[in-house]
């Protein structure tokens, strides 16, 4: 009887860990960068150069097609946000923050006396640039993909900041990206129509087709944590062929066996983006002197966008340790009082 | 009950209720209601964003001579008038010490970045001191007997310097706190 | 409210005066404070003093809340971020408001395991029991409501999959969805209609609870002997201070586990997708539900088959209410006149199953229906070529390592022309988790028609007789080993 109830128990802890977590796709599992992140754990705080960082790479670097609806440019300098000044607890009167703001030229929310809405610089209380005017704009300028909105995106996805910093991070070097020039016949699509040849009728209609550049992956030269590069070996395999506009990333989730030459059960983890690579060394300058490489950048920028999903989780766990001593004592203290109420009743 | 046992389960009630440790263990429950108390009264003050929206910079160059612009700060009316030295005259020429809330119009002005006063330029709250009706000016072309502004509602009269004359408000619009940013714009916050 | 004689006797002036108009402290007193509880209650009891914590707690944030939300689809997103980051603690309250649904899901189903237990459903407490598992009822529709109004992609899927549910109803299916919607799909009228009840149902819940302690103080508690209390003076105690510190006690521990969610782990027990704003066009890859209803959805997909007329649909939806609707009828499906597991030997081995199953439920709601159990089990991925031959579909498999590709590439070039080969990794077939759902069904049902026949059959173990007997006995054997009493 004992075993069942500590059958139950176990089952009971391991249904509810696994209740919590959904399946995800075929991605790469996002790992942290090396040393764990600074805000992790119940003492956890934010690393104040990092965050300021982040916000230099968002604003020099995913601003132009990001948003970050969500945030305004007070946020910035109100206690706990980057750029905070206990000498101006009102992020409004900040100059640093004014100035950051006033560095953003934005289309004034409010239409002017004869009803125009101009561009002014932004002041602390305005939100965050939007790059599109409406998500229609976002999607015509991005191949029909609008890049998401980055206020809350490490709540948003499985993995929280390691996930940003390992797509970030994670693509492919660019000595496995090659290009070759294919004739539209030999264009092939592995999972249809492996190497052989089409069908006659079909060739006739892409007799008038340009070759085409493609941009393949020698999956054999990507090295991803916990996975077994491809072997490379039989002729084509271990190719993986991008498709125009997309990128491959092993953290993205996705499914890349369709573009997969080779065995089908050993295609690469992860997916396909619309985003290429953006994070390349030097990409920024640091004004701190901090060397940009594409990990700093990919560790900094992650771990801002942490910081914007959630400004209050400092205040939150700082919160909860005081609670949790709070509520240990009462607990104790209900103990005695209890134990001393019943202490003349057997029960 | 009536019975002996019940009697003794009373007796214990009754000696445990001076007991120090259920006195202390209501004291800490009850302070750890307060604290979560203090969370859910202070929900009710105002939220980051609209602490932030209680600042504007106005553009006074745009308001005519004669007449004033009315802004919302905060939902809040504030008036800027754009004063005729006629109006201005009339606003410093009062004796003070005849009105019911004694200011100088020097007193209700603030000065420009070179420390100069520019008293055409006259920024009042717009929200009547009696009740919080906002009172006609002349852009409504009712000045009221102190060519400053009227209440409608219960007849408050303001000169031109928004002190009040007559009528049951207390005190002169009060003057919110603004700072020349340059010639031609002010910063009002709340 | 209460089956027991009024001690209270009014002291002051003005006590008299209103206890003769309204006597409410009388009324208060008899509740609360003199009720004779049973004097052997163990922890397992504290859950329903802990569940109106729970109410209170989600009631209050829930009320503040509202005050900072819009029911609104284009601000309703913002809105609740809003709480989270500009009101002055707007993300404590948002975070004790969506974990305490968790707790509070938490807590009621130990009660309604505690009274599986202890057979607290059997009379006289029929209507106790039934009263329960309409509060439950409501506090699933409650929770399905709220968990619409942060406006996520959980939020709008999830819902868009429920209210389908009604669409399966025959004849009156259709139209049903489209009037709880208020349209042909999920919109601001949905959003401001789920708010409102989403407001209203926390209120009927308390209405019902006032019930359910009335219903509970006419026979008085169930307790874990099962025996009725026979001597009031010797069985009970006043249920203050006796019972008033010890759920005190017991609700301080499990507030401890609360805050540790609310402060450490506030999104632990929700999902990713409902960080991003609704958008119809797109479904999140995985559904699924709040971790509390999981077990009810895993009935729901685990039928997969038409019965006769009735589709693969329906079924499930009947299923899944029907899981729900048996907890009602539970008094008359158990035979047994004995109450508490503690003297029914064989049934007490299908309770602890039955918990075993319903806990393997949430587990199975929580997977891909088609994912393998146990992975470790999983065979390699097939290779599987299909090709057309005279016209006919065929497909020709490849199994072992990378031998079985290039046997498979030869395979393909040897093929006719005309032939379309095309080459996919299958999964080997495995046991899934939609057919370990489906024997877990049966076994969720089975357990109420087992306890018919084992309450015919069983001999049950000799009953104390009174509970002031079986705590001296039990007092007896724990100083002679030494263990300490409860």
């Amino acid at each position: 009887m004992k075993a069942f109830r500590i059958l139950a128990a176990g089952l009971a802890g391991l249904s509810l860990a696994a209740m919590a977590h959904a399946e995800g796709g075929a991605a790469a599992h996002p790992h942290e960068p090396e040393g764990g992140w600074p805000f992790d754990g119940i003492t956890g705080q934010f690393d104040m150069p990092s965050l300021q960082r982040g916000y230099q790479v968002y604003r020099e670097v995913c601003s132009s097609c990001h948003s970050m609806k969500l945030l305004s440019y007070r946020n910035l300098g109100e206690a706990g946000g980057p750029f905070y000044d206990s000498d101006y607890p009102n992020p409004n009167d900040n100059p640093f923050v004014k100035a950051l703001a006033a560095d953003v030229e934005i289309q004034s929310p409010t239409p002017n006396e004869v009803g125009d809405y101009d561009f002014r610089p932004a002041m602390p209380a305005d939100t965050f640039r939007d790059p599109y005017a409406n998500v229609n704009a976002a999607r015509a300028a991005n191949n029909g993909a609008a890049p998401p909105d980055l206020s809350v995106i490490v709540k948003a996805r499985h993995g929280g900041a390691s996930y940003v910093y390992s797509l970030l991070s994670g693509y492919p070097h660019e000595d496995a990206i090659s290009t070759r020039e294919v004739t539209p016949a030999a264009v092939t699509t592995p999972a249809s129509d492996n190497g052989t040849p089409d069908d006659p009728s079909d060739d006739v209609a892409e007799v008038s087709t340009p070759a085409e550049m493609q941009t393949i992956i020698d999956m054999s030269k990507v090295h991803v944590a916990g996975h077994e590069a491809a072997e490379g070996e039989h002729g084509d395999a271990g190719l993986l062929i991008q498709p125009a506009g997309q990128y491959y990333n092993p953290y993205m989730a996705g499914d890349t066996t369709p573009q997969y030459i080779g065995d089908p059960r050993q295609s690469p983890p992860g997916g396909f983006l619309a985003m290429g690579p953006q994070l390349t060394p030097g990409r920024v300058t640091y004004a701190d002197g901090t060397e940009a490489t594409t990990e700093q950048m990919a560790h900094d920028v992650a771990q801002f966008l942490a910081w914007a999903s959630e400004p209050k989780q400092i205040t939150r766990k700082s919160l909860g340790l005081p609670v949790m001593i709070y509520l240990g004592i009462l607990s104790v203290l209900l103990w005695f009082s209890y134990k001393r109420i019943w202490r003349k009743v057997e029960h | 009950m009536t019975d002996q046992t019940a009697h003794s389960h009373d007796d214990a009630v009754d000696e445990d209720r001076r007991n120090f440790i259920h006195i202390a263990t209501g004291a800490v429950a009850f302070g750890g209601v307060a604290c979560f108390a203090i969370a859910a009264v202070d929900q009710w003050n105002p939220a980051a964003d609209t602490r932030a929206a209680s600042a504007l910079d106005v553009d006074i160059s745009k308001v005519p001579l004669g007449s004033e612009i009315r802004v919302l700060i905060g939902g809040k009316p504030f008036f800027i008038r754009h004063r005729t030295p006629a109006e201005i005259t009339a606003a410093e020429n009062v004796n003070v010490a005849t009105l019911r809330d004694p200011e100088t119009d020097d007193e209700r002005l603030r000065p420009m970045q070179d420390g100069k006063l520019n008293r055409a330029i006259l920024i009042t709250s717009g929200a009547c001191t009696h009740l919080g009706c906002v009172p006609v000016g002349p852009a409504q072309g009712n000045v009221g007997e102190y060519g400053g502004w009227y209440c409608p509602c219960h007849g408050s009269q303001y000169d031109t310097s928004g002190r009040i004359r007559k009528g049951p408000a207390p005190t002169n619009l009060p003057v919110p706190n603004y700072t020349y940013v340059s010639a031609t714009v002010v910063n009002i916050s709340l | 409210m209460s089956g027991h004689e009024s001690s209270y006797t009014p002291n002051t002036g003005f006590e008299k005066w209103l206890d003769k108009r309204l006597p409410i402290i009388r009324f208060a007193n008899d509740t609360a404070i003199t009720f004779p509880t049973p004097k052997n209650l163990n922890y397992w009891y504290t859950f329903g003093g802990i569940l109106a914590i729970c109410l209170v707690v989600q009631i209050l944030t829930g009320v503040i809340l509202a005050m900072h939300y819009e029911p609104n689809v284009n601000g309703a997103f913002a809105s609740v971020e809003r709480i989270m980051r500009d009101v002055p603690f707007g993300w404590l309250l948002r975070y004790i408001h969506s974990n305490g649904a968790s707790m509070f899901f938490f807590a009621v189903y130990i009660h309604m395991f505690r009274g599986l237990y202890y057979g607290s459903y059997k009379a006289p407490r029929e209507v106790l029991w039934i009263l329960g598992c309409v509060i439950f009822l409501l506090m699933i529709a409650t929770a399905f409501l709220g968990y619409m109004l942060p406006w996520g992609q959980m939020s709008y899927h999830g819902a868009n999959v429920i209210t389908s549910l009604f669409g399966a109803i025959p004849l009156i299916g259709e139209s049903l969805q489209t009037w709880i919607l208020g349209g042909p799909s999920i919109g601001n009228q949905t959003l401001q209609r789920f708010f409102s009840l989403h407001y209203l149902l926390p209120f009927m819940i308390a209405a019902v609870v006032i019930l359910h302690i009335w219903a509970l103080h006419v026979p008085g508690n169930n307790n874990p002997t099962g025996v009725e209390v026979q001597d009031v003076e010797k069985d009970t105690v006043p249920f203050h201070p006796y019972y008033t510190i010890k759920d005190g006690f017991a609700i301080a521990l499990y507030l401890m586990l609360f805050a540790a969610f609310v402060f450490y782990a506030p999104n632990a027990l929700g999902h990713a997708d409902q960080a991003i704003e609704a958008n119809p066009l797109v479904t999140p890859a995985h559904i699924v539900p709040e971790w509390y209803m999981l077990p009810f959805y895993a009935i729901l997909r685990a039928i997969t088959f038409d019965l006769g007329p009735i589709p693969a649909k329906l079924l499930g939806v009947i299923f899944m209410f029907a899981a729900i609707a048996i907890l009602f009828v539970l008094p008359w499906l158990d035979t047994s006149k004995v109450k508490s597991m503690r003297y029914r030997p064989v049934a007490r081995q299908f309770f602890f199953g039955f918990v075993v199953v319903c806990l393997l439920l949430g587990w199975c709601g929580a997977k891909a229906p088609d994912a393998a159990v146990i992975p470790a089990l999983q065979g390699d991925k097939v290779l599987v070529v299909s090709y057309t031959e005279n016209g006919q579909e065929a497909t020709s498999e490849y199994k072992g390592g990378g031998e079985a590709y290039l046997d498979a590439k030869r395979f393909m070039a040897s093929l006719p022309e005309d032939a379309n080969p095309s080459l996919a990794a299958v999964a080997a077939p495995t046991f899934q988790f939609a057919q370990l759902s489906l024997i877990l069904t049966i076994c969720y049902f089975g357990y109420f028609f087992m306890l018919f026949f084992i309450g015919l059959t069983e001999k049950p173990k000799e009953l104390p007789e009174s509970i002031h007997k079986s705590v001296l006995k039990r007092h007896k054997a724990s100083t002679a080993t030494a263990v300490p009493a409860e």
